[in-house]
């Protein structure tokens, strides 16, 4: 009997918790008249950017500009508009910065070529790194005149010890 | 050399110190407008009390802020006696009542005092769409030829007014606005 009222309030517990989570997750849907339309609503919805909340796609977001462009891309989608057409309204409103994939341009040239910089600073750090090793590694005979001067100088270094003591 | 190769970290260090300090006192969520530089959008509403309706040849002419306010924006409530100062002195001030019923837009005006010169109703939002609004307050200048100079996301005050905005509003420079 006490396992079952135990049961019972458990279940009506998780039953609570799944109704709040349904609440909160109310994303409208739209009606495509073409699976095309469609697909490229989800695309271009995961490209664009939301611009007040900036970390999350227009796709992702509860904010009401984002549902207002959500709204919008659909009506342009349905009127016929292009790919290009539709980013290019929704850049010169809210800057590159609604992409996802911003053009290139001189504001945006190191994010698009910041990755191959980096590479290229690392391989040429790494090739003189294996270099540096190899001619520090690799064993060089001295030459007579080179052990000439080697004895002399612990000659030099020991007479001077010696002269210390 | 080998001496100096090993303030190499050291150096590393103190650049990147710099540029996450730098990081630190940059805040990402002011944008800059896309629409600075261009004019002002064509529009056909409503102006709020009157219901006449505004285009944008009607209210170009000289420099002015356009307020993007609403009834439903607290930090709108913050900023409205500051706007109403600016009103006081003469600034120009045009609102955009944005996504927002009429009704309570009059209402909030006839209590807490209007600083507008004319108020747009934009219940839809289209306009502030293409504006690139993206939310409430924002507060835009607008010259006299109806080009946007300057965008601003955020509550208006007299530090913002004085370092930010002013520059547009010569005449108003030498005297200031009391805070």
């Amino acid at each position: 009997m006490r396992y079952c009222r135990c049961a019972i309030r458990w279940l009506s517990m998780i039953a609570l918790c799944t109704m709040v989570m349904t609440a909160q997750a109310v994303i409208e849907t739209y009606e495509f008249s073409d699976a095309n339309l469609e697909r490229r609503y989800h695309r271009l919805s995961d490209e664009l950017r939301c611009p007040k909340c900036q970390n999350q796609t227009i796709a992702d977001s509860n904010a009401p500009i984002a549902k207002d462009l959500r709204f919008l891309l659909h009506e342009q989608l349905e009127s016929g508009a292009s790919d290009d057409d539709i980013l290019s309204f929704m850049v010169a409103r809210y800057g590159e910065f609604v992409r996802y994939r911003p053009g290139l341009d001189s504001n945006t040239a190191l994010l698009w070529y910041g990755p191959l910089l980096l590479t290229l600073v690392a391989l040429l750090a790494l090739a003189m790194h294996l270099r540096g090793r190899q001619s520090a590694v690799s064993p060089v005979e001295p030459t007579e005149k080179e052990r000439e001067a080697l004895r002399a100088r612990l000659g030099e270094s020991n007479g001077g010890q010696d002269s210390q003591l | 050399m080998p001496r100096l190769k090993l303030f190499l970290p050291l150096a590393a260090f103190v650049l990147l110190s710099l540029l996450l300090f730098k990081g630190l006192s940059l805040d990402p969520t002011s944008l800059p407008s896309a629409l600075v530089g261009k004019p002002l959008p064509d529009f056909e509403l409503e102006e709020l009390h009157s219901g006449e309706i505004l285009s944008r040849q009607r209210i170009i002419g000289e420099p002015m802020l356009v307020n993007i306010w609403a009834t439903w924006c607290y930090s709108c409530r913050v900023e409205h006696p500051y706007l109403l100062e600016l009103a006081a002195q003469g600034v120009q001030i045009i609102g955009l009542n944005y996504k927002d019923d009429s009704v309570k837009a009059v209402g909030w005006l006839k209590d807490l005092g209007d600083p507008y010169a004319l108020t747009l109703a934009d219940s839809e939002g289209r306009l502030g769409l293409d504006m690139g609004v993206y939310g409430a307050p924002e507060t835009y200048v607008v010259d006299a030829q109806g080009v946007v100079q300057y965008r601003h996301v955020g509550v208006v005050d007299a530090q913002v007014w004085q370092s930010l905005l002013v520059a547009w509003f010569p005449e108003f420079r030498r005297e200031g606005v009391s805070q």
